[in-house]
């Protein structure tokens, strides 16, 4: 098995996101990025494929803040090759990224093409959908298991409501992965400093930004609220009496 | 070209998804801008019955057994075909396990382009929720034709409703030769509690740092007569069956106590859970947009939140 991962870096939704002065995008400054956790179950997958199959598994990632230790983590997973896209990757979109990827996907002839469903900063579309079509693959995505069988995958989609569906799927193709069939495994951090010594980090530039397909966005704000919920504060103990007076209040207990 | 607003509609088994309704609410607005007309696009097999309610002006409707079920191969070259017939000024497709599929491989095919994660509309921008709910971003609908895929929060499903419209049956292009096939569906464990009859859910997320520490939250959640529910990093992990998800790929519920421990409030989960009559939210980030939709916020860590109310609670259980 021949598999592909692209990943990206996303502002972490854990620290205070602001909007830069021009009032357009998302100001950088102090922005923490993490892996797209959809990404993680992406390198999972492809990792698990790998033990159980034999192969390679290249993960491709744009250039970004931490996005080495993101690429040597999923070498001390087991992924053996790295790709590093770079050139002005601070902009890049879906579009762009999926553009940027085609031509190395391309030389690869992968079996399979694996990366998160989607990233909560996607503006123009998923770069899963995007690959498959320029690539002439089937895509699937809210994928939560793959298994690879005589040329075909066999994977599981997820629905509303709990409702999970099989289907099959020829190859070479793009799945959109939602979960891996295992959660993420945990590597210490001495693996990843090994993985820094032993793996290597081939850099690919990107040439001219490309910009078709894309959208433009003339006003970032953080969302007008209607009404807020109320705040309690104090002591957890007093907190905790104010509650229960609520829930009595509105007859839940 | 024309400036109507095609709407990709989604159903399931025989359902029509809430999202159907948001879009074709979303729709009805953008084409009272423009005086252009809502077509409801639906791909299905002896599907016309969904229809009856679509607040549409007509219904375009591609009847045939392999559409009996979605597939994103074949969804992808009847709407294609679809928009190529009626050049309309905007696509609009769930940001969904289906529209997803599609939006994104039909701007690559047809070379249009797509904007994600739109809530709704401003005049004739479209305003789209990023980051997790925590940020909006407003632009002008690119011309002449847009994909769009939709989340809910922004319309009424009442308005996305109306009288039966106008169906006109079209013929869908050859479907030979699908790369992706349908097995089987796999239908939910229905052996575990059913969240969704629950009174009071105690909900927990990302917060929780182990699982081990499902004890703690189990405690609080007999102590209040409920049932233990979760956001999808903990079903993800294993901690918890797929059966106490809430969310997007999950359930909805509706009890009526909401209690959500360490929970963010990312629009996956919340479009789940609005359903409930009281949400009180605990959480570390005072910006957490769980506090938008919660009627009473806590700011403090999960773990002594947890402890203190499972104290009061069962203080007030040995007095009575």
């Amino acid at each position: 098995m021949n598999i592909i991962v692209p990943i990206k870096m996303v502002p972490d939704l854990v620290e205070e996101l602001s909007i830069d002065p021009g009032g357009a995008a998302l100001d950088t400054a102090w922005m923490r990025l993490i892996l797209n956790e959809f990404d993680d179950h992406a390198i999972e997958q492809a990792i698990l494929l790998k033990e159980r199959l034999g192969g390679q598994v290249t993960v491709i990632a744009p250039d970004a803040p931490d996005v080495d230790d993101a690429l040597f983590t999923a070498a001390a997973k087991g992924a053996d090759r790295l790709v590093k896209l770079t050139g002005e990757t601070e902009s890049l979109n879906s579009h762009a990224i999926a553009h940027a990827i085609v031509p190395i996907i391309k030389t690869e002839i992968p079996d399979l093409i694996l990366t998160g469903v989607q990233a909560h900063d996607d503006l123009d579309g998923q770069v899963g959908p995007l690959l498959a079509e320029s690539l002439s693959m089937p895509y699937v995505g809210y994928v939560s298991g793959v298994k690879i069988e005589n040329k075909m995958a066999t994977v599981i989609k997820e629905y509303p409501g709990g409702l999970l569906a099989e289907f099959m799927v020829e190859l070479p193709a793009v799945l959109g992965i939602q979960a891996s069939d295992e959660p993420p495994r945990y590597v210490a951090f001495t693996k990843v400093r090994q993985a820094m010594q032993t793996a290597s980090i081939e850099e690919l530039d990107i040439g001219e930004l490309y910009l078709s397909g894309g959208v433009t966005v003339s006003r970032m704000f953080q969302p007008i609220v209607g009404e807020r919920a109320e705040m309690i504060e104090g002591q957890a103990e007093e907190i905790a009496i104010r509650l229960v007076e609520i829930m009595q209040e509105h007859g839940v207990l | 070209m024309s400036e109507n607003i095609l709407v990709i509609t989604e159903h399931l088994q025989g359902h029509v998804l809430d999202i159907t309704y948001i879009m074709l609410a979303g729709a009805r607005q953008l084409a009272e801008q423009t005086g252009s007309k809502v077509i409801a696009v639906l791909l299905g097999y002896k599907a016309q019955s969904l229809t009856k309610n679509f607040n549409a002006d007509k219904i375009h409707s591609y009847d045939r057994p392999s559409l009996e079920n979605f597939s994103p191969d074949a969804y992808l070259r009847v709407i294609e075909a679809e928009i190529n017939e009626e050049q309309p000024r905007a696509v609009i497709f769930g940001h969904t396990t289906i529209g997803m599929d599609v939006a994104s491989g039909l701007s690559a095919r047809l070379n249009l382009p797509l904007v994600s994660q739109v809530q709704h509309f401003n005049g004739s921008n479209f305003v789209s929720q990023i980051c997790g709910g925590k940020i909006m971003a407003e632009g002008a609908l690119p011309a002449p034709t847009a994909l769009v895929t939709m989340v809910p929060g922004g319309y009424k499903l009442e308005d996305g409703q109306g009288p039966t419209p106008f169906v006109l049956e079209k013929q869908a292009p050859s479907l030979e030769g699908m790369r992706v096939r349908l097995s089987h569906y796999i239908e939910p464990d229905v052996s575990d509690v059913d969240i969704t009859k629950e009174s009071v859910l105690v909900a927990v997320g990302r917060g929780l740092q182990s699982e081990g520490d499902l004890e703690l939250v189990e405690r609080l959640a007999s102590g209040l007569n409920g049932e233990v529910s979760a956001s999808r990093p903990l079903v993800d992990k294993g901690w918890l069956p797929t059966s106490r998800l809430v969310g997007k790929s999950g359930v909805a519920v509706k009890p009526k106590l909401y209690l959500a421990l360490g929970i963010s409030g990312a629009p996956e989960h919340v479009e789940a859970l609005t359903g409930s009559d009281l949400i009180i939210a605990i959480n570390t980030d005072p910006d957490a947009p769980i506090f938008n939709i919660a009627q009473y916020g806590v700011v403090m860590d999960m773990y002594e939140m947890i402890e203190a109310l499972s104290n009061t609670l069962e203080g007030q259980a040995h007095v009575a």
